[in-house]
């Protein structure tokens, strides 16, 4: 009898810690979700409310006015999503390409050089040379201030992916692979024909990195971008936020009132957008991107 | 990686000269050279060639002479540096409030990573990591935009709620002392999705017989987890922080630079040796303070990875990055 109400207790209490840990969790899940709520909502706020009350979970007045107020004049933006795009588009498929042929190279266990390389690859990680004498190579070197190149080549080949492609490539059977080459498969074609086709979760993991890492940068366009013609999203949106704060500053404007903070929010919604969808469609594989990397 | 040895394949010592020879005659090598070539050049390009860039730090580096040319000027450069005030003060910042973001968000990512594993319900479970881990690809911009609507003087959420209960509105943007705080919780924000998926999937490593066995012995889940899975992480959080620890001289430029705004009120608990260099080189144009602090970063920075990954792999020879 008494066995059988400690057994309940058990139960209960177990129950009730269950409760309390989703109850934690989702708090804590929201809170990272929030931020996003809060500027989808404020995108589709009245300027005025927000003048007055402030920012707002849900919408006193809702409107669409900045979403019109920006789309007026599209041509800033749709070039800012154009350089973006292109800028995505060229710099994870040639990136992802350069990657996983290094990564496949390294992790042959009969390639001679595999450990020597291995380390002029990953040395990078540890040591570099610093903002300035990076500056000066890109800009007095190379030349690649103020242009489309300037925003792809930095971020081509990231050591990081190099190691996580390595380690997936690592775990192909190295019997198959070697019988390809008895078969009398070159290089090139086991890497296409039986690399690539037997690791496309892995390397889809790494393109969504890379496509996201692309898609948020801002700071190859902060160092190396005047004009504004090449000036990718997260970079305008920077600059919305400056000019938007110089344009409150000017006495003579406070008569009329431009949707500063509400455009400030849409754009933001508008930048992120594709980034969040991405994101949300294929969460799961960067989660296992992840857990892939973090148990080596 | 395995390693032949490990597998108790030994090298065959004989025929050393012969093995060199064949190794380059071998076509298949020669391929794989050419395949990895494009990635290793612009490695070397990109990475290598700035490396010796570092030498601007003891130049009086002007434009118009160009690095080689420009005139050799010793260590002065490191004294200016020493004797500013504004590069103490980068220096300290970076490494207060790097050692604040490891504490917490290993903190509060175990946590999480432990709350995780606790709950029986997997769809759940896997809906809370992608919302904690969303905050990862935000970018700072965004997060900056964020920050902003929450704290800035007139329409922010924070100060109409400080008004609400009848207290006086806080100028955030020009109050410094908050910034170590309100840093360390955009950090976490940011992060601790990336690091509790990491410990979770460390966990879900764990031999599940372990927990059977404590049960049996009428284990409770805090003893479980006190005494089963904090032990058997340990391994995998003494890297991670100790890798952590080896890049503290590094900050995450875009956190101080858009959560901040940049703010020159805010830069006595805000300013870090990476936003320090990136004025220099680009506001003040003082590019020796700059080439210097960057040196010092790079050089310091890379003594205390070594040091760390010598750690490591001390504890672990799979886990050490060398």
């Amino acid at each position: 009898m008494s066995r059988m109400r400690s057994n309940t207790y058990y139960l209960i209490a177990r129950r009730l810690g269950q409760v309390i840990i989703h109850l934690i969790l989702a708090a804590l899940s929201l809170t990272c979700v929030l931020p996003l709520l809060l500027i989808v909502a404020a995108s589709f706020s009245d300027e005025l409310d927000i003048a007055k009350y402030g920012y707002s979970l849900i919408p006193r007045h809702f409107t669409a006015f900045a979403y019109t107020y920006i789309l007026k004049v599209p041509a800033q933006i749709i070039r800012a999503y154009g350089v973006t795009t292109f800028v995505t588009i060229v710099g994870t498929g040639l990136g992802l390409f350069l990657m996983a042929l290094l990564a496949y190279v390294l992790s042959r266990y009969d390639f001679p050089w595999r450990k020597s390389l291995s380390f002029y690859v990953f040395f990078t990680m540890l040591f570099n040379g610093g903002l300035v004498p990076w500056y000066i190579w890109m800009t007095q070197g190379l030349h690649l201030k103020n242009t489309v190149w300037a925003l792809i080549l930095p971020y081509l080949i990231v050591p990081w992916f190099v190691l996580l492609l390595r380690t997936y490539f690592a775990q192909l059977p190295n019997e198959l692979l070697d019988a390809a080459r008895i078969d009398g498969a070159g290089e090139w074609r086991t890497f296409f024909q039986m690399v690539i086709p037997m690791s496309t979760p892995s390397l889809a993991t790494v393109g969504l990195f890379c496509i996201l890492m692309y898609w948020n940068d801002w700071y190859l366009a902060l160092l190396y971008i005047d004009s504004q013609n090449l000036h990718p999203l997260q970079y305008m949106l920077y600059n919305i936020l400056m000019n938007a704060r110089a344009v409150q500053a000017q006495p003579q404007t406070t008569g009329i009132r431009l949707p500063i903070a509400t455009v400030r929010m849409a754009m933001s919604v508008l930048a992120t957008g594709p980034a969040a969808l991405v994101f949300l469609l294929l969460q799961r594989y960067f989660i296992r991107g992840i857990t892939v990397g973090a148990l080596k | 990686m395995l390693e032949l040895s490990r597998l108790g394949v030994k090298a065959e010592p004989a025929k050393r000269q012969g093995a060199r020879r064949t190794v380059w005659r071998d076509g298949r090598n020669l391929t794989r050279l050419f395949m990895a070539a494009p990635a290793l050049v612009w490695i070397f390009i990109f990475s290598y060639v700035p490396m010796f860039g570092l030498i601007i730090a003891f130049k009086d580096y002007r434009f118009d002479k160009g690095i080689l040319g420009s005139e050799w000027v010793g260590l002065t450069n490191f004294r200016f540096l020493v004797g500013t005030r504004e590069a103490w003060r980068a220096m300290s910042n970076t490494l207060i409030l790097n050692a604040a973001f490891i504490a917490t968000t290993l903190v509060v990512s175990l946590v999480v990573a432990i709350l995780l594993y606790q709950i029986q319900h997997h769809i759940l479970a896997r809906f809370y990591q992608a919302a904690l881990f969303f905050p990862y690809f935000i970018s700072w911009v965004i997060a900056g935009v964020f920050v902003f609507a929450l704290l800035n003087s007139d329409t922010g959420l924070v100060n109409q709620l400080l008004v609400k209960w009848g207290r006086p509105k806080i100028p955030w943007y020009s109050s410094a002392d908050y910034w170590p705080a309100i840093l360390s919780a955009a950090n976490l924000w940011k992060s601790v999705g990336f690091w509790s998926i990491v410990y979770f999937a460390g966990m879900l490593g764990i031999s599940p017989e372990y927990y059977e066995a404590a049960e049996v012995d009428g284990a409770t889940g805090w003893e479980k987890t006190v005494y089963i899975t904090l032990p058997l992480l340990l391994p995998l959080i003494t890297i991670n922080v100790l890798l952590s620890i080896g890049r503290i001289f590094y900050a995450d430029f875009g956190l101080f630079f858009h959560v901040t705004r940049d703010q020159g009120a805010l830069y006595r608990t805000t300013d870090v040796i990476d936003t320090y260099v990136f004025r220099g080189l680009t506001k003040s144009a003082q590019i020796g303070m700059a080439s210097a602090a960057g040196f010092y970063q790079s050089v310091v920075g890379f003594a205390l990875v070594f040091l760390s990954n010598w750690i490591v792999r001390r504890i672990d020879p799979d886990r050490s990055l060398f």
